[in-house]
């Protein structure tokens, strides 16, 4: 093992003085080597092959190996990490032609695109994000682009492996706004709100020193989820205080972001004010006068979803002061059109779980309970539980970052430079009550 | 002679933003005359507020012979008086309705205007002769002389000035206590209110031990200065603790039936029952203004008592004159509305299933108006009920504190946990010193 590694650092090393143009030129010759070659094993070598193969722009249809595409499916699902670690940029852009724009090149995502089957690029990409990565806190290039993938092939679940751990190491910031805002879409084409609030609150609050589209369109979402998810949570958390339809940006929010993304979202802002004023038919007429608007930014269903949230809110607000309410007045009160709309209403409500209640057809009544939940079920005590783990990891970490903190030569320095040089406590480390 | 118009254009202004002002000029308040006897009224009070209220109650009556009772009775006191610019005003009011005797009196005008113009000039000189010869007693007074001099022809906000220049030349707590007191009389006429409980601030903490007089003028005008400022139950607070001693002693501001009215309404609204009993029905002191106005004292005796259908019928009957009082009529809506709130909570507190029927003829209304008071308050969160609109029976809630505290940790951690996330996440950015602007830029 030992000398194969040794081998490999040695390869690297002379791949990285190695001439590429001379490589690019002959990349059509050069592909019957790859047969030669095993992925596995040979990981670094066939992926600076494979590269200048992708790069070239020469026409590689007439593959020897069959579908180029296979190839460098087959390539990534079975590479070693360890050796194309050495190379992640190259990795990358085998995959994505970002850095390297040429036409035709034949990269893996670009293909899947234009072949229009988004599907089959996402196994592969899985892999190589898995593989790219040194620790699965770490973003990869590769993670906005496997996100993508998964959104056009509408794969949204696939999308959750990827999106469960939890990113802290950034190398672009390009990369976290991409990931934070596909992320999530995918959280919202699966209806996990609280999540996908979560993943925008990044993209919108990530500190930033010029305003980029992505978190304006990113704050647009967010605004719309925040409708969605916290008019329907008002009086799910029973807490005194009402909660902000739209939170306002954290005072850790950049200047940049507080200062001009309202701007760019006041439709948007308009939408949440509409709907701040709980009338249907108000939010109703507004979202309809703005409809083109909407969809030219490609929000016209998430607005729709916002538009069908406001009956739900109002239902839930019923349930917290009726007992029991017949059908016609919960159309009344929260302006559906007929008794049976509002029955169809409550009875998805009931069979999402968002409400406890039962209709009795006879007489059109609808009684509302009480959540069922005790707390008591041991499922209950494993969340719990989880959460509790989940937490304490969460507050070591904390402690080691802040002991890094106290450690770090900048952050001493600058603490040292605020506070006065003899300061009286420092000397006094021993208290008195042991002279 | 520049003569402002102040107390025309306060009352403008009451009546434009006044609260029962809409309501009272869509269907003018059916205000019969043995209900508001305008003579006994207008007697409780003397100075410019009696001026002020007559006018007021001229405008927002909607009774002609009222109106023009109130208008009578006002243009005789400013003919007593030297406000020039209130008789004109006055007189295009009355528009002749009242006979000659009752027309514009140019005579009366010009002799009024040559005197004001003399004494204005005859004060001014002496003032300055006071302040060449540094005389700091003098300057005060003569400060003090123009300020009156102003306030008696209706330049209200000149003699605020003046009284608040006489400020620099206090020497004793006499003085400032007296300073104060102008100051805040001239306040309360402009209706900044702000000043008024600044001034009555500044007169409190005056080192020597006041006058009882005083102190009552002082705790009343600081009560309706909190009246004003919506701040009912600070206001409740200091309207129950003037003490009796005000008796007539503070006409020009306001009546002890007045301290008694707004002190009990504030103290209903605002009050809770133990509070109720022991700051007003067992204050001896509040007890003898509540005798000078039975109705009201009936009514927080029923309030307390828990007779709400009475206690609100009681109320019902003050109301068209309430909303002919100068300072109570904005808030006669509102401070009703948190009344009948306040009854309505009490009245389900003690049950754990209430009827409604019951329920609705105990407050005289109907069970689906009921119905939805009680909606609107479960919605704020005021009553922890729940309607059973099925079989009209309100139900009372007792929340299950166990699963409640399990909801609220649980809603907690997770809050705690996506907060260090992002928190985390941030900070790694800032520490790596990622910056788009050094990046390269790709987007």
């Amino acid at each position: 093992m030992e000398s194969l590694e040794a081998l490999v650092a040695h390869i690297h090393s002379l791949l990285k003085q190695a001439d590429f143009d001379s490589l690019r030129a002959h990349a059509a010759t050069l592909v019957p080597f790859l047969a030669q070659l095993s992925p596995a094993t040979h990981s670094l070598g066939y992926l600076y092959l494979l590269e200048a193969c992708a790069t070239s722009g020469a026409n590689l249809t007439d593959f020897g190996g069959g579908d180029f595409l296979v190839t460098i499916a087959d390539f990534l699902t079975a590479c070693s990490a360890d050796q194309i670690r050495l190379a992640p940029d190259k990795c990358a852009c085998c995959l994505i032609s970002r850095s390297v724009p040429i036409a035709n090149a034949l990269v893996l995502k670009d293909q899947v695109m234009q072949l229009n089957v988004p599907i089959r690029g996402i196994a592969p990409l899985r892999a190589a994000v898995r593989k790219i990565q040194a620790s699965p806190e770490q973003l990869t290039t590769v993670h906005a682009d496997y996100l993508l993938l998964c959104l056009l092939a509408k794969q949204y679940k696939a999308g959750l492996s990827v999106l469960e751990d939890d990113i802290f190491d950034v190398d672009q910031p390009k990369d976290l706004f991409l990931y934070c805002y596909y992320g999530g879409m995918i959280y919202i084409g699966l209806k996990k709100f609280p999540k996908a609030l979560e993943l925008l609150h990044n993209a919108v609050t990530a500190p930033m020193s010029s305003l980029n589209a992505i978190a304006v369109e990113a704050y647009k979402k967010y605004i719309l989820v925040s409708l969605i998810q916290n008019g329907q949570a008002q009086n799910k958390n029973c807490a005194k205080r009402k909660p902000e339809l739209v939170p306002s940006f954290p005072k850790y929010t950049s200047a940049t972001a507080q200062r001009n993304l309202k701007n760019h979202a006041q439709i948007y802002l308009d939408l949440s004010t509409s709907y701040g004023n709980g009338r249907y038919t108000d939010l109703e007429t507004f979202v309809h006068s703005n409809s083109a608007i909407f969809q030219s930014h490609n929000n016209l269903g998430l607005v729709k979803q916002v538009l069908s949230s406001m009956y739900k809110r109002n239902i839930q607000r019923l349930t917290q002061t009726y007992l029991t309410l017949s059908l016609e007045d919960i159309a009344r009160s929260v302006q559906l059109d007929t008794p049976r709309d509002a029955e169809m209403h409550v009875l998805r409500m009931i069979e999402d779980g968002e409400i406890h209640a039962t209709i009795n057809q006879k007489d059109g009544m609808v009684s509302f309970h009480e959540d069922p939940e005790q707390y008591k079920s041991i499922e209950m005590v494993d969340h719990i539980d989880s959460s509790i783990q989940r937490l304490t990891a969460l507050s070591k970490k904390l402690v080691s970052i802040d002991e890094n903190m106290s450690c770090d030569p900048a952050y001493l320095m600058k603490t040292g430079r605020d506070r006065g040089r003899f300061d009286y406590d420092d000397f006094d480390t021993v208290p008195h009550k042991y002279f | 002679m520049d003569v402002e118009g102040e107390v025309p254009a306060a009352a403008a202004a009451a009546v434009a933003n006044g609260l029962g002002g809409a309501g009272e000029e869509a269907s003018p308040a059916p205000v019969s005359a043995e209900q508001l006897d305008v003579e006994a009224y207008a007697a409780q009070y003397s100075g410019r507020t009696r001026l002020a209220r007559l006018l007021f109650i001229a405008d927002r009556c909607g009774v002609e012979a009222m109106q023009l009772e109130a208008l009578r009775m006002a243009y005789d006191e400013i003919k007593r008086g030297e406000d020039v610019q209130l008789h004109r005003d006055v007189t295009a009011r009355i528009k002749g309705r009242l006979g000659p005797r009752y027309g514009l009196d140019q005579a009366w005008v010009d002799s009024v205007t040559r005197r004001a113009d003399q004494r204005k000039e005859k004060l001014e000189n002496e003032l300055n002769g006071y302040r060449t010869n540094l005389i700091k007693e003098s300057i005060r007074m003569g400060y003090n002389d123009i300020g009156d001099f102003f306030y008696a022809h209706g330049q209200l906000s000149d003699a605020f000035k003046s009284y608040i220049r006489t400020r620099d030349y206090c020497t004793t707590s006499k003085h400032i206590v007296q300073m104060c007191m102008n100051v805040i009389l001239v306040s309360i006429e402009l209706g900044q209110f702000a000043h008024v409980s600044n001034y009555v601030n500044k007169a409190e903490q005056t080192p020597d031990s006041l006058d009882p007089i005083v102190v009552a003028k002082l705790r009343a005008a600081a009560g309706l200065a909190y009246l004003e400022t919506k701040k009912y139950k600070l206001a409740a607070r200091k309207l129950v603790d003037t003490g009796i001693e005000l008796g007539n002693n503070y006409s020009e501001v306001i009546a002890p039936q007045d301290v008694a009215v707004y002190g009990a309404l504030c103290a209903l609204a605002s009050f809770d029952r133990s509070d109720l009993k022991s700051k007003v029905i067992d204050n001896i002191n509040f007890r003898n203004f509540l005798e000078l106005v039975p109705e009201v004292r009936e009514l927080v005796n029923d309030f307390y008592a828990s007779r709400y259908g009475s206690c609100l019928g009681h109320l019902e009957k003050l109301k068209p004159n309430l909303l002919l009082d100068i300072h109570l009529h904005e808030h006669v809506e509102t401070l009703y509305m948190d009344i009948r709130h306040k009854a309505i909570i009490q009245y389900t507190l003690p049950f754990i299933s209430v009827d409604l029927n019951t329920m609705a003829t105990a407050f005289k209304t109907s069970v689906s108006m009921l119905e939805k008071e009680l909606a609107a308050l479960i919605t704020d969160n005021k009553i922890q009920a729940r309607i059973d609109s099925h079989n009209k029976i309100l139900y009372a809630r007792h929340a299950d504190q166990r699963n409640a505290t399990f909801q609220r940790v649980l809603q907690t951690g997770n809050d705690f946990e996506r907060d260090v996330k992002s928190m985390l996440l941030r900070a790694n950015l800032l520490k790596h010193d990622y910056n788009q602007r050094n990046g390269p830029r790709k987007m």
